[in-house]
């Protein structure tokens, strides 16, 4: 078992964002978690990083309770987050934000690791020298995942890779996803609008409802679930 | 590439016409009370006499200056366009070699610094000048780390400024402490106080940020003024020791036991060899602190400090603690701030709450933004521009500080950047495309 929630409650002072969250991802796996804006996707990673703190309820990371742990503690457990919008650093460059993703990380392995980064992004590579913010977006986001990558997470958390980008940009991202889980065997949870292409590639998935978990199941049941369908698949999500 | 057809700044020549009428029109309507009439006197009684010639000159005169300044504005708009389309690769050449002209700027600068005193070694206006100039520069790398790396802007820090400098008029005439004993523990002293002051507002940013170290300046100031037994209030703390010369006294006589500067080295005593010692002084600390800012930017914590001044959230998902990083910010500017304090006490020999007014953290940090936020060789211009308008400005009289704004108005509607808006990367490429952490601190 890699990530284990157990009945987990977040607050944003009075409004309760999270309310009782069961959610396990297994070692090797792809977890995709789906819902409308304001489904409290966000806040379930978030809170992951104790930013905001669970208020109630147990999370389990690799045999250890981090529940109370440092927000910036956990992210040496193992888990590297791409958050919601990219969150770049812009005015530094791209080899400089792959090497603030390597801040808790043995300095040994920085060359191989960005070596690594830059043979999945080539384009990275190119724009190695450029200010960050003057990427195209889809370029910020492979950034956003390589710098994530940089510190051998265990477990990666994408918060809306496809965010904003064009198709083809979109279907790289998940191709990239794929990749990642199947040649490098990074386990993923993967928040996302784009249900369809989410679904596709997740191993399981559950659906966030106003805080709740409301269904759970592999990829192709959720597919098939007519209240999927209903709501995330025909409103023109697909 | 897109055909995104880019709106050039150009109007028609009858456009051009039109607005500069207007413009002249409101300068008539404007101009009849304050130039077309004059009052005059008439034989012991009030008269009006009519100046129409003047005012035609002077609509004349508004309306070829609205089509002039209307043209330059668009030829700079229009060149900047021109600059921002240029494609990245040269936008990286040009990055370059701004970099290169900064640091040629940079030791001109230096070599200039280091002859200034010989050249005017009997101009004691010139060194004193000078010697502000370098406090403020001091000053502009210290809340540089605060507001232009880490991006916490503070508007409190000349209460830093304030804890060096009484810290070392305190320990120097209570307890007799040397100044080269005092800087230390006074550097500490007010790093002490920034990790004070960098706690309760950790959680802040922003607008909140600045309210709050805007109200623990003036904290620390009122302190300073009404607790009379510890600084005594207003009328301030006189007598504060001058530095010496590795044991060598500026004096005229040397006290018992002692030597004087002159007369170790055979020379005929003359004051102004405290203020070029004075001088050097001020320039080895600030060489000390450039060099201190700009090791730290290229380790790990500097590079968080920019890190965290981009994305607070990002640098959480990196694992970074931005609690240690906040407060090692406040901690190292507040420390800087107060080794200039020091040199401040000990260069006046006198020190008063006066000194220590908002004013002064405003002027500290339009150095810095003025400077380029993050810009070393910003903050060296900035701080020059800034000491040196007011003293041009002293046959202005009662304009020098309408002089003042506006010179630092014009500046920021040429450069909103700041002077040196460029940020040198900390990592840069080889030849072999490879990259490399830089070695070398770069001026
Ligand atoms: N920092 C915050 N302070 C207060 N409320 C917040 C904060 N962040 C999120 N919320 C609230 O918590 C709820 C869940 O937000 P969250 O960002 O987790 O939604 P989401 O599922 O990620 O939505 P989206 O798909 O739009 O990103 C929302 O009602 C939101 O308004
Ligand atoms: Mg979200």
């Amino acid at each position: 078992m890699m990530l284990k929630m157990e009945g987990v409650h977040a607050h944003y002072g009075h409004i309760h964002a999270l309310r009782g969250i069961d959610v396990e991802v297994q070692v090797g796996e792809i977890v995709t978690l789906i819902g409308a804006n304001g489904a409290g996707k966000s806040t379930l990673m978030m809170s992951l990083f104790g930013n905001p703190k669970a208020s109630a309820g147990r999370i389990v990371f690799d045999g250890e309770d981090i529940t109370r742990v440092h927000t910036h503690e956990i992210a040496r457990r193992g888990i590297a987050l791409v958050p919601e919008g990219r969150r770049i650093f812009p005015r530094m460059t791209v080899i400089e934000n792959l090497q603030m993703g390597t801040a808790h990380a043995d300095p040994a392995n920085y060359a191989a690791d960005t070596a690594r980064v830059f043979a999945m992004f080539p384009i990275l590579q190119e724009r190695q020298a450029q200010r960050a913010g003057t990427l195209s977006g889809g370029e910020q986001q492979m950034l956003a995942i390589g710098r994530a990558l940089m510190s051998r997470p265990k477990l990666l958390l994408l918060d809306e890779p496809s965010l904003g980008l064009a198709p083809i940009y979109i279907r790289k991202i998940f191709q990239i996803v794929r990749e990642l889980n199947r040649d490098h065997g990074m386990t993923i949870l993967l928040v996302e609008q784009n249900a369809n292409q989410a679904l596709r590639v997740a191993d399981r998935g559950y659906v966030l409802q106003h805080g709740e978990i409301t269904l759970a199941g592999t990829g192709a049941e959720l597919l098939a679930s007519p209240e999927v369908r209903a709501a995330y698949l025909e409103g023109g999500h697909a | 590439m897109s055909a995104v057809v880019f709106a050039r700044h150009a109007m028609t020549p009858a456009e051009r016409l039109r607005d500069a009428g207007w413009v002249a029109f409101v300068g008539l309507i404007l101009g009849i009370p304050l130039v077309g009439l004059t009052t005059v006197d008439v034989g012991g009684r009030l008269g009006v006499e009519t100046r129409f010639g003047l005012l035609a000159a002077a609509v004349a005169a508004v309306f070829a200056g609205r089509l002039l300044l209307r043209w330059a504005i668009d030829q700079a708009r229009n060149r900047k366009q021109e600059r921002d389309r240029a494609s990245t690769a040269t936008a990286a050449d040009r990055a370059h070699g701004a970099q290169r002209v900064v640091n040629v700027l940079g030791w001109v600068a230096l070599g200039a610094s280091i002859a200034l005193p010989i050249v005017f070694s009997d101009n004691r206006y010139v060194v004193d000048t000078a010697t502000t100039v370098l406090i403020y520069v001091m000053l502009g790398w210290g809340l540089n780390v605060v507001v232009g790396l880490a991006g916490l802007l503070d508007l409190g820090y000349v209460a830093f400024y304030a804890v060096g400098a009484y810290s070392y008029a305190l320990l120097s005439t209570q307890f007799g402490w040397s100044f080269w004993e005092a800087l230390p523990v006074s550097g500490a002293l007010a790093a002490s106080f920034g990790i004070l002051l960098g706690y309760p507002i950790l959680r802040l940013r922003g607008d909140y940020l600045a309210i709050v170290t805007l109200g623990f300046g003036e904290i620390i100031r009122i302190i300073l003024v009404n607790w009379t037994e510890f600084s005594n209030g207003p009328n301030g703390i006189s007598s504060i020791p001058r530095p010496s010369f590795f044991g060598l006294d500026f004096t005229r006589s040397a006290p018992e036991g002692g030597q004087t500067f002159a007369g170790f080295f055979g020379l005929e005593f003359s004051p102004m060899h405290r203020l070029i010692f004075l001088y050097y002084l001020i320039l080895v600390l600030a060489l000390l602190t450039h060099a201190f800012v700009s090791r730290l930017r290229k380790l790990p914590v500097g590079r968080a400090w920019e890190a965290l001044r981009e994305d607070e959230i990002a640098c959480q998902a990196m694992g970074m603690n931005t609690t240690n990083i906040k407060l090692s910010a406040f901690a190292i500017g507040a420390m800087l701030g107060g080794f200039a304090g020091v040199f401040f006490a000990a260069r006046q020999g006198f020190i008063s709450p006066e000194s220590f007014t908002f004013t002064e953290s405003a002027i500290i940090l339009a150095i810095v933004v003025l400077g380029g936020m993050g810009s070393q060789m910003g903050v060296v211009l900035a701080a020059t521009l800034l000491v040196l308008i007011p003293e041009f400005g002293r046959n202005f009289a009662e304009y020098r500080m309408l002089l003042f704004g506006l010179a630092m108005v014009l500046i920021m509607v040429w450069r909103p950047g700041g002077l040196l808006s460029h940020r040198e990367p900390t990592v840069h490429l080889n030849a072999s495309g490879k990259t490399a952490a830089t070695k070398e601190a770069a001026r």
